[in-house]
């Protein structure tokens, strides 16, 4: 699904990793791992098709396959929940969207809450809507950039059912392994 | 049609927000009621039309600045360029539903400034009326696609009066002057222009 070899990313004099190769395909899981700063999130950008690679051959699937959860849950704020998953939904074009929509509300607990503003919801609740909008097209590569952050033991619980999934390619960046490290086949860690 | 669904969809997003946030609208009508009367006070009378006119415009251009630079606040703020970017749509898509609802508020703040001109200055024409909706469609096309360029910018503040005020001579031209057809022809190249190099501005965004 990925192939990537001797990728680079510079910004500017800052090098910020080298020499990476990375392979992953369906039922895989890499755990990409490091400091703060040491390149996580640009790795991720670049697997995702966001930043272009300074160096390096690289290989990507089709970006509609690509779901990508970064830091900040990417949804908008001052929508409801139905709101941005239905444009999100339009946008991937997903045939009998609201149904589907509605399994992955209920699936993470905020089917209750679908008509209020994004902007009331706790941080915890805030991810679990991005981890709605970044399953909702079934995507066969996630990419996730610390996605336990904010969330709770009911919140860890369904990351786990999430990343125990076996039918796409996972690649998780965290600085916190804990949650993540017994579903990883593969390893990345930068210093 | 599916271009225009997803394009419709972008543009009723950005509406509904500005409905639920109430940000940018009312600042640019603020901001274009406090200009004029500023004019108003400041002009002496018997100030000729063409005066009071380029003052018009003057005022138009920068309320439309102040809205542009708010145009992109939830997808900069929010780091949304990632979500969108990866949507399997044309990505000129989401420039055109956001240069719709930048059109929208254009239209909503002249709705208030021009009968505003109207009595503080010399009435207003027809001719001139047809000329501000014609700039609003060039302000629209262009200021969109350079807020998408600044929201990539370190100083992007300071990177979009930069950008958009030298394009905007061209409409200041127009708008001043009368030239209808000249401002057709600026929406019309400027418009294309930023219709096929959208997609290169958010390539990494």
């Amino acid at each position: 699904m990925i192939r990537g070899r001797g990728l680079a990313k510079r910004y500017g004099e800052r090098l910020v990793f080298d020499g990476v190769d990375v392979d992953l395909d369906r039922g895989r899981l890499l755990l990409v791992t490091g400091p703060n700063g040491s390149g996580k999130t640009t790795l991720l950008r670049v697997l995702a098709g966001l930043a272009a690679t300074s160096a390096g051959e690289l290989e990507l699937p089709a970006r509609e396959t690509i779901g990508y959860l970064g830091h900040e849950p990417l949804v908008y704020r001052e929508l409801t929940p139905l709101e941005n998953l239905t444009l999100f939904g339009r946008l991937y074009r997903i045939p009998e969207r609201g149904e589907r929509i509605g399994m992955l509300l209920e699936r993470f607990g905020l089917w209750e809450v679908r008509h209020e503003r994004v902007s009331t919801f706790s941080r915890g609740m805030q991810q679990r809507l991005g981890l709605c909008r970044v399953l909702l097209h079934d995507p066969s590569l996630l990419l996730l950039d610390e996605p336990s952050n904010a969330l709770d033991a009911d919140g860890l619980e369904l990351l786990a059912g999430v990343l125990g999934e076996h039918h796409r390619a996972v690649a998780v960046a965290t600085h916190d392994p804990r949650s993540v490290e017994p579903f990883a086949t593969d390893r990345l860690a930068f210093a | 049609m599916s271009y225009f669904a997803d394009v419709g969809a972008l543009a009723r997003k950005d509406l509904l927000l500005e409905l639920r946030a109430k940000e940018t609208l009312p600042s640019m009508l603020v901001f274009v009621i406090a200009t004029l009367t500023i004019f108003h006070f400041a002009l002496p009378r018997g100030t000729g039309h063409v005066a009071a006119l380029g003052l018009l415009w003057v005022a138009l251009i920068f309320t439309a600045l102040l809205g542009l630079t708010r145009a992109f606040v939830a997808e900069r703020e929010q780091g949304l360029f990632d979500a969108l970017v990866l949507a399997p749509c044309d990505r000129s898509a989401l420039w055109l539903g956001k240069a719709i609802a930048v059109f929208a508020f254009l239209v909503a703040a002249e709705v208030v400034a021009l009968p505003a001109f109207a009595i503080f200055f010399s009435g207003l024409d027809g001719r001139t009326v047809v000329a501000v909706a014609l700039a609003d469609v060039g302000i629209a096309t262009v200021g969109t696609l350079l807020g998408a360029m600044a929201v990539a910018g370190r100083a992007r503040e300071l990177l979009l009066p930069l950008l958009f005020l030298p394009l905007a001579v061209p409409i200041v031209v127009g708008g001043v002057g009368g030239y209808l057809w000249f401002l057709a022809l600026y929406d019309a190249v400027f418009g294309v222009l930023a219709w096929a190099s959208f997609e290169y501005v958010v390539a990494e965004v």
